[in-house]
């Protein structure tokens, strides 16, 4: 620091030259940043390739991905001749014939195509039932001989139902809110508002508020159970702390799934957690740990401690044993010494630690699916349910885009009470 | 050093059984075996600057520790105004203290840092308001309130830390080295201010330190420290002058240590013959005859030419010459192969092996028990060589 300024004595000298000197100072600080400019594209420069590594395998496939949340084009490109028939639509009751004979028209050509099975899941998608509807129909067009296909289209009454068209009419246009707005349980009602769907069809909003609080809780107790230990790591000789800390980074060295496995083991039925409670008087019967929300947060807690606790203990051990000593002698009893002067000190970090196992556990996936009941999946368990089983990619997008919203917005508000200078990582 | 003689030397600050603060055969034991501090006893006048001065691990600091509450003695007691504080938390002590790294609190302004020890005490906000200011005025930084301790140089927060240890009125002051981390400029301009707050405020200040330039400088009384004791109490002239063993003779100032064996004693003084050859007569400071001796002996007590009656003569010769500005000093080689350091005017002519005889009266020259441990380490002689 002293080495800064010149000598504390000159420090009056300087304030009284400082209006004299300020044209020079403005041309020297301009001729700081120049230098600085150029040092900056030097830095740049060496960090392209990661930068283009980064961009072309993580921010490029992100985007795209997040993009099929808001563009989807499948209905728009199986049905072009429809599209063209709903443009003079009001929306209102049925569409005239032409619709219908185009609709008839686009089903063949996709049949023909092979892409009706396509077609028919991604109206299906939109409109419950649509897809046995469709295969139906499409049998009817094929089979019909000489029929007329607009009557055949009348004949099935699926065509004619109140939701049908207004769904279709949604589908043909490639930019659309559907799977943002299914994302928060939300739809377009018949009168082009945003309703509601009704509650039991609902789910993802629980499923938030559940993975929320499931994060939460996880995040409370790797606080509670970190904060004494990284207290006690940092105020032990230097040999017992290595010792300790290479304990806590144990699991670390573990695969994830390892160690959810593990916990199934000790939390079953007739597991080492359940023998435990019972022989220490705790629990009288064997209690439902596996498949409960009770034991998947424990599980994550485990998993998660390494990741609340490293940023917290780097910063407490930055503190010098003397800023309490000098607290004490200026007469601040232990705990106001604590919330004064210790507490401050350590809250980047503690707001790094938690920070970082929330937003993480918002991701939770294998746990969950392995160690959760069926009411304790979180987001990403429907995710990936969209992307391997139900190949709706268009709703996982959504649903992962609510999710990356809710963690930035979540992450803003951290950096906004705190300063992100000030969030210490490891 | 006994009670008695401490008292003694204080008599003329405190008047007997008042001493502000006394430690009464205090020991410190870290492992039950090794002594940090061993059956210490000392007392502090009220308004004393004392300094604690020792190499490091002599158990100066953990006197002080003892002294603010952060350890406890394993033996005897300590009180302060007549009460003892064994038993009584630092919070509760009412004392201020000077950290070396400063410890001032990172996260608050300068000004929150000064009054943190009054809002721990719950004491009005306009009142705290005011004397804040009143303390930062006292050291000069009444403009740098609103800063971080960051923004402010080496010397600045030390005078924060200042400010912080003193705002509360504390009537006993701890410093633990806290110039240390200083460079020798602002070191020396810091001990002056240091010592105008302590005239200025009357407060009692207890301070720690390893370089004895600083404890002459400052003190009214040193208590010099070694091996977890007191090896000598008094004022810096006390121990300058008459030092009462060879490790305070070494650690104190600068001294020339010639080893011998002590001869004939006649009344205060002694002669010893030199190793190697050689003789003088020397102050007999707690030796018997036949003892190995150590004769401390001033650079500036140190003569060259001719012996008056009753001096001591030594045949030398000139070994080198160090420049030093305002005066000089010669390297005399004794015939028995020991080196003199003697202090000279710049005008003298002295040649590189030119034979010389060095004089010094007898009182100068004082005769310890070799035994006695050496502060070899920190001697200035070996430093010059």
């Amino acid at each position: 620091m002293s080495a800064m300024l010149p000598s504390e004595l000159d420090r009056p000298a300087l304030a009284r030259g400082r209006s004299a000197a300020d044209a020079d100072f403005k041309s020297a600080s301009a001729a700081i940043r120049r230098a600085e400019f150029g040092d900056r594209l030097r830095t740049l420069a060496l960090a392209a390739p990661l930068l283009l590594l980064l961009a072309l395998s993580f921010g490029i496939p992100i985007v795209l991905l997040l993009s099929r949340a808001v563009y989807d084009p499948t209905i728009a490109d199986a049905l072009p001749q429809t599209s063209q028939a709903l443009g003079e639509w009001n929306g209102q009751g049925l569409p005239a014939d032409a619709a219908f004979t185009a609709l008839a028209a686009d089903l063949r050509d996709n049949q023909a195509k092979g892409t009706a099975y396509e077609l028919a899941k991604a109206l299906n998608a939109r409109l419950p039932g649509a897809r046995s509807q469709v295969l139906k129909t499409v049998r009817q067009l094929e089979g019909a001989g000489g029929k007329p296909p607009l009557e055949i289209m009348k004949s099935v009454p699926f065509w004619s139902a109140p939701g049908t068209w207004p769904a279709i009419a949604n589908g043909t246009h490639a930019l659309t809110s559907f799977y943002l707005l299914s994302a928060l349980d939300l739809r377009w009602n018949a009168d082009g508002g945003i309703e509601r769907v009704p509650p039991e069809q609902a789910i993802f909003l629980q499923v938030f508020l559940r993975t929320f609080f499931v994060a939460a809780a996880v995040t409370l107790a790797t606080l509670l159970l970190g904060f004494p230990l990284a207290y006690l790591i940092s105020s032990v000789p230097k040999g017992l702390a290595a010792i300790l800390i290479v304990a806590v980074l144990l699991p670390f060295w573990t695969s994830i799934l390892v160690r959810t496995a593990a916990w199934t083991v000790l939390l079953q039925k007739f597991g080492l957690v359940n023998d435990l409670l019972l022989w220490l008087g705790f629990a009288t019967e064997r209690l439902d740990l596996m498949y409960s929300r009770i034991g998947l947060i424990i599980a994550m807690t485990h998993i998660q401690l390494p990741f609340t606790l490293l940023p917290i203990y780097s910063v407490m051990r930055t503190i010098a044993p003397s800023q309490m000593k000098a607290a004490y002698s200026l007469g601040a009893r232990p705990f106001t010494a604590f919330r004064r002067v210790y507490l401050p000190q350590v809250f980047p970090g503690v707001m790094a630690g938690c920070l970082l196992t929330f937003i993480l556990c918002l991701g939770y996936y294998i746990t969950p699916a392995l160690i959760g009941g069926a009411s304790d999946q979180l987001i990403s368990n429907f995710i990936a349910n969209y992307v391997n089983v139900e190949l709706n990619w268009e709703m996982a997008a959504a649903l992962s885009f609510i999710l990356l919203v809710f963690t930035l917005a979540l992450f803003g508000i951290f950096a906004r009470i705190l300063g992100l200078d000030r969030l210490k990582m490891v | 050093m006994s009670v008695a003689q401490a008292a003694a030397s204080t008599a003329a600050i405190t008047p007997a059984g008042q001493e502000f603060v006394e430690f009464r055969d205090v020991e410190k034991s870290y492992d039950g075996r090794a002594f940090a501090v061993t059956r210490m006893n000392l007392s502090v006048a009220r308004g004393e600057f004392l300094t604690l001065l020792g190499p490091s691990g002599s158990g100066k600091t953990t006197t002080l520790n003892m002294l603010a509450g952060f350890e406890r003695p394993t033996h005897g007691t300590i009180t302060l105004e007549g009460r003892p504080v064994d038993r009584l938390p630092p919070y509760q002590r009412n004392i201020g203290m000077v950290f070396q790294n400063y410890a001032l609190f990172p996260h608050m302004s300068v000004e929150e840092n000064v009054a943190f020890p009054l809002s721990v005490r719950q004491i009005a906000k306009a009142d705290i308001a005011g004397r804040v200011a009143r303390a930062l005025d006292m050291v000069r930084l009444k403009q740098f309130g609103d800063r971080k301790p960051a923004q402010l140089s080496g010397g600045q927060q030390q005078r924060v830390a200042l400010a912080r240890a003193l705002v509360f009125e504390p009537s006993l002051v701890l410093m633990d080295e806290p110039l240390g981390a200083l460079d020798k400029k602002l070191r020396e301009h810091m001990q002056l201010e240091i010592k105008q707050i302590h005239t200025m405020l009357g407060v009692t200040i207890v301070y720690v330190t390893h370089d004895q330039s600083e404890a002459l400088t400052m003190s009214d009384r040193v208590a010099v420290f070694n091996n977890g004791g007191i090896a000598q109490l008094g004022s810096p002239d006390d121990l300058y002058n008459t030092p009462r063993n060879s490790f305070v003779a070494s650690f104190i100032g600068e001294n020339n240590t010639l080893q011998g064996t002590v001869g004939a004693i006649s009344g205060k003084q002694c002669r010893v013959r030199l190793d190697g050859g050689g003789e003088l007569t020397a102050l007999a400071v707690g030796v018997a005859q036949g003892d190995a001796c150590h004769v401390a002996i001033r650079p500036e007590r140190l003569r060259l030419g001719t012996a008056a009656e009753g001096e001591n003569a030594l045949a030398a010769s000139v070994d080198g010459r160090i420049y030093l500005g305002d005066h000089l000093r010669l390297l005399a080689r004794l015939q028995n192969d020991q080196v003199l350091t003697v202090k000279v005017d710049t005008e003298a002519t002295m040649a590189n092996g030119q034979a010389v005889t060095v004089c010094c009266a007898p009182n100068d020259c004082r005769a310890f028990p070799a035994d006695a441990g050496t502060a070899g380490s920190n001697s200035k002689q070996g430093k010059i060589q």
